[in-house]
């Protein structure tokens, strides 16, 4: 029987394959196994610390990464963070390949991915053996990524971070549905495995963000994907097969969040639910976090999202049968927090 | 008659000319963001940057739309901190008349917001200030919620507020 790890390293092999060709997009990896766990449910770790940000703003730097280790060990079911991480960044990536972090700096420096996340993920691939300069930190723009607390860096001795924009997109139109847009070079050409880093927030359109509406940042005008609530534009733009294949893993910042008023930071609706959301079915992902999203609101007394009229039914678009990005069923979906 | 190396001077001249009487009648560009130390404690830390309408989604893609909706011309940002600590964002959207300023003014009003005598309108929070007057709609955040936060955002706004 295949380890998971030999399935892993297999199917980013495959994915090369299933990215090149046109007539593949239809199968849908949610339909590989890469996704779901043993149970044939797709499986969302949330690992909460209620401690993670003692009297500061800032979460504490060691119990990020103490947190990150939980959420990983949970996920994989390996306890030691070494091995956690082996079984997620195939061997082929982690011997010389590049590695992605997409981030997300659009809220500003008060609701962007913790720079304390960011640097957790950074040193534990380099600890599973990743070189410092095959991790690449990016984002829609400079600003975006100074946010996250990363200025320009291209030299190769240390964990590089530069912009899509700066990289370029490319000048041929990738299409799916809806979606008629140009691809950071990031993307096509420079990552072989992106891991998502999306912050949980509250959408004033698409009614939540996280994993899939993180690859909004992706493209060159993101703006022309935000028709009907961004449906279907975020299934369909996850649809596209570099971003289907490449971006495999998601480790999801719920250190704070807002619940109203997003995307932009509004503090006076500013949460913290001090924790991480990990796992590869994005869908599943984005299921999770509206949930938490709506039980928020629901505490704070605010309308629900349909009420408010933004359900983020891109959600269910993204899990039907033309998409096939995961599983929106809670009876598919093994929770688990830790 | 000019011949063509005279038209081409004659023609140079003109569109100077014109140039010169365009920005001449304009109202000069308004500078809403107070220099460092103009408000007590407050320093400005950045250069001001500024978004024509069309290019918002660069600054906060997602929620470009509902200022564009509600007719902003541009949108200028600004980074401030007070005291050598506690760090602010100014962002000053200039609308096309001041019921867009309104329109967006109401979205930002809840029970929990504190009215502030600020401009045409304003409200507080403990970490932001939001205020309108004529086609201007002022939000100012601060990252930190300190017992002096909102204060000290508020005499900020006020700066701000006697330059538009």
């Amino acid at each position: 029987m295949k380890s998971r790890r030999d399935f892993l390293k297999n199917a980013a092999a495959g994915a090369v394959v299933l990215g090149s060709s046109a007539a593949a997009d239809k199968l849908g990896l949610a339909a590989t196994p890469d996704t779901q766990g043993a149970n044939g449910k797709s499986k969302v770790v949330i690992a909460r610390d209620a401690a993670l940000h003692g009297t500061s703003t800032q979460p504490d730097e060691q119990r990020v990464l103490n947190l990150l280790d939980k959420a990983m060990a949970a996920y994989t079911g390996r306890d030691k963070p070494l091995e956690a991480w082996k079984s997620i960044v195939p061997a082929n990536i982690r011997a010389g390949k590049v590695i992605g972090l997409k981030v997300n700096g659009l809220g500003g420096k008060g609701i962007s991915t913790h720079t304390a996340l960011i640097q957790a993920v950074a040193e534990r691939l380099q600890q599973a053996g990743v070189k410092p300069g095959n991790i690449l930190v990016w984002d829609q723009n400079a600003n975006f990524l100074q946010a996250c607390g990363f200025a320009i860096n291209t030299d190769p001795s240390r964990v590089r971070s530069y912009p899509a924009d700066t990289a370029g997109y490319e000048d041929k139109e990738s299409s799916w549905g809806v979606a008629h847009i140009h691809i950071t070079k990031i993307l096509t050409r420079e990552c072989d495995m992106v891991i998502n880093l999306p912050i949980l927030k509250d959408h004033r359109m698409a009614g939540v963000t996280f994993a899939m509406k993180n690859m909004y940042g992706v493209v060159d005008k993101p703006f022309t994907l935000h028709e009907n609530n961004c449906n279907p534009g975020v299934a369909d733009l996850n649809c596209i097969p570099v971003i289907r294949t490449k971006v495999r893993f998601t480790i999801g910042d719920a250190i704070s969040s807002v619940y109203d008023g997003g995307p932009a930071f509004h503090p006076e609706r500013l949460w913290y639910p001090n924790a991480l959301v990990v796992g590869e079915d994005r869908v599943a992902l984005d299921y999770t976090a509206w949930q938490m999203i709506a039980s928020k609101r629901a505490e704070a007394g605010m309308p629900t999202l349909e009420a408010d009229g933004r359900p983020p039914n891109y959600i269910i678009t993204a899990a039907d049968g033309a998409h096939l990005l995961g599983t929106n069923d809670p009876q598919r979906i093994h929770l688990l927090e830790v | 008659m000019f011949g063509p190396a005279r038209w081409d001077k004659v023609i140079g001249l003109l569109a100077i000319a014109v140039v010169i009487a365009g920005t001449g009648c304009k109202k000069t560009a308004v500078d809403p963001f107070p220099a460092s130390g103009a408000v007590a404690g407050w320093e400005k830390t950045s250069d001001t940057r500024v978004f024509a309408a069309k290019d918002l989604w660069q600054y906060v893609d997602g929620d470009a739309e509902q200022y564009i909706q509600a007719g902003v011309v541009s949108t200028s940002t600004s980074d401030y901190k007070y005291q050598g600590q506690l760090e602010a964002t100014v962002d000053v959207y200039t609308m096309g008349d001041s019921a867009g300023a309104q329109k967006i003014f109401g979205k930002s009003q809840s029970k929990d917001a504190k009215a502030i005598s600020l401009g045409d309108a304003g409200i507080a929070y403990a970490q932001s200030v939001t205020f309108r007057k004529g086609p201007y709609l002022v939000r100012i955040v601060a990252y930190e919620d300190t017992p002096t936060a909102q204060q000290s955002l508020i005499a900020l706004a006020h700066g701000v507020e006697t330059k538009l």
